[in-house]
């Protein structure tokens, strides 16, 4: 088999449809197809997309062991993390102002809760260890009289560490404190059982597991029950809490990719941690070369590496055959280095060296080992055009050189 | 980001890549950035007596912008003496290699390190240096 160039390693950014996902969505367009209303009540098309709906609601429940009434329909993780955090903090205002997140969480989450601050309320921003987890003593000693909702990532997005969700969330009900997750990068991943875990809203999204783009969702827990000013009016649908038509084929989509996943889940994580493990395998024995986040806590696609000496632009330019990216997708475009290595502690200059490397369903033994190929000998390049390489070989120690910042 | 054909040239093969021995008294040496902004030059010029740029030779840790920026520089210097090298312009190298607006700040280093190793060989031969003769960069 001829493999298709570039290789893609940025499922962490997004995912091809699964075909069996992209057959689904296709019958609910057409005249011959399901195209109703699913909120027509008086015809048979509305029915049945109806039906469509709520058979989705179900899937996408059952991955998370939630009943199916707790989910809302949004059109992706960002619009969950906005319904569910703005959402919460307005109704629950009367109670208190103090919101609670991280620095590293994706900027849905960031954004939203300074736009909070704009409007009064007061966040606090912990900082992860090295790591790139929260820990619960750390959260304790930040929650207040007054903290209404904390907010934290099941799985961060750039380096894919895994918090401990289930523990800080036995915290926050004990504090009375509504507890939101982002697990855009966790579902179909990780096992998430919200019978079990203590979580009041969680943000899902469909294409980061081989659905559709522009469809996601927010579970709402209903027993203890949690409140939501909604953010977006007009027709009162999901409950009166996300107004606007329902994307009868996204939903279909995100529904069947939920499916897929509980289905294949256990199997997949162990093909991926084994591919991860054998890039891994053919690149570590090169010298400073550095995972970033916790290499244990880490969900089974993805690795973050920094290649210390070469800088991160230059390498993904010589590393045209793989589609990878450096730090996150949403900031790429700026010359910044993460935001998220740098809460890590992680110096500039190795920040500025780092590489996502994320792994999917449809990557083969064959593509991982033509991109290791390919990375080391990118490596090898840029390190013989780098004087702080040469300066490494010399044993000068970077750190103690006055750089003239520019 | 879409490289120009230009750049993506001396990305792949750069030109004059290596390194002189910066205790020789004909090799001036400008090393300018830092790791902290993703970009540090080091350019080597070695210049004869009648002031020449007889060679001249960099590494660049950069993006790829920053590398062809360098390289091209080296090209350039060649052959002129170091009082023309001084008066090259970061907007010559930006222009010849149309780097875009958020790429000037790597033209910008190129034009430092030239002026750093000219700087270097006139101190090494007991020239005194003119106070401002750089321009200052104004690239963060």
């Amino acid at each position: 088999m001829t493999m298709k160039l570039p290789i893609y390693l940025d499922y962490s950014a997004t995912c091809p449809v699964d075909p069996r996902v992209a057959a689904k969505m296709a019958e609910q367009l057409t005249m011959e197809g399901n195209f109703g209303n699913p909120a027509s009540r008086s015809h048979l098309y509305g029915w049945k997309a109806e039906e469509a709906v709520e058979n989705a609601r179900r899937q996408v429940a059952e991955l998370i062991n939630a009943d199916p009434r707790e989910i809302v329909w949004t059109s992706g993780a960002t619009e969950s993390d906005n319904l569910g955090i703005k959402g919460a903090a307005h109704f629950y205002q009367g109670r208190g102002k103090h919101i609670i997140t991280s620095k590293i969480e994706h900027k849905a989450v960031l954004d939203t809760c300074r736009q909070l601050e704009r409007e009064g309320f007061e966040v606090t921003y912990l900082n992860p260890g090295k790591d790139g987890l929260v820990t619960p003593q750390q959260l304790e000693e930040a929650l207040r009289e007054d903290t209404i909702l904390v907010s934290l990532m099941h799985v961060n997005n750039e380096i894919g560490v895994i918090n401990d969700i289930a523990a800080i969330g036995e915290l926050c009900r004990s504090r009375k404190v509504i507890f939101h997750v982002d697990a855009a990068q966790s579902a179909g991943k990780l096992a998430i059982d919200l019978q079990e875990m203590k979580v009041d809203l969680m943000s899902f999204s469909a294409h980061k597991i081989y659905g559709p783009k522009g469809i996601g969702a927010l579970y709402v827990r209903r027993k203890p029950r949690v409140r939501l000013e909604a953010q977006m009016h007009g027709g009162g649908h999901e409950r009166g809490m996300r107004s606007g038509t329902l994307p009868t084929h996204q939903i279909v989509g995100m529904g069947e990719a939920f499916r897929i996943a509980k289905e294949e889940m256990a199997e997949e994580s162990t093909r991926l941690v084994a591919l991860r493990n054998r890039f891994w395998d053919l690149i570590k024995d090169m010298e400073e070369v550095h995972i970033n986040g916790s290499a244990e806590q880490r969900i089974p696609g993805n690795l973050n590496v920094s290649f210390a000496f070469v800088e991160g632009e230059s390498l993904i330019m010589s590393l045209r055959d793989l589609a990878i990216s450096s730090g996150s997708a949403c900031t790429s475009a700026s010359l910044e280095p993460s935001y998220v290595l740098r809460a890590l502690g992680v110096n500039d200059e190795l920040a500025h060296s780092s590489l996502r490397f994320s792994f999917g369903r449809f990557t083969s033994e064959q593509d991982v080992d033509t991109a290791a190929a390919a990375v080391r000998k990118a490596v090898e390049k840029l390190r013989e055009l780098s004087p702080l390489w040469d300066m490494y070989k010399d044993g000068v120690d970077l750190n103690k050189i006055e750089w003239a910042a520019h | 980001m879409a490289y120009s054909d230009k750049v993506i040239d001396h990305y792949e093969h750069p030109r004059n890549v290596g390194r002189m021995d910066d205790k020789s008294d004909n090799v001036g040496t400008g090393m300018v950035g830092a790791p902290a902004c993703g970009d540090v030059m080091r350019l080597q010029i070695q210049v004869s007596d009648e002031g020449v740029i007889e060679d001249a030779k960099f590494k660049t840790y950069g993006c790829g912008s920053a590398i062809a920026s360098s390289s091209l520089l080296t090209e350039w210097v060649k052959g002129k003496t170091i009082d023309e090298a001084e008066q090259i312009k970061n907007t010559a190298i930006a222009e010849e290699l149309a780097l875009p607006p958020v790429k000037i700040h790597c033209s910008v280093l190129a034009e430092d390190a030239i002026k750093a190793a000219v700087r270097n060989i006139r101190e090494k031969r007991g020239e005194s240096v003119e106070a401002g003769d750089t321009q200052e960069s104004a690239a963060g």
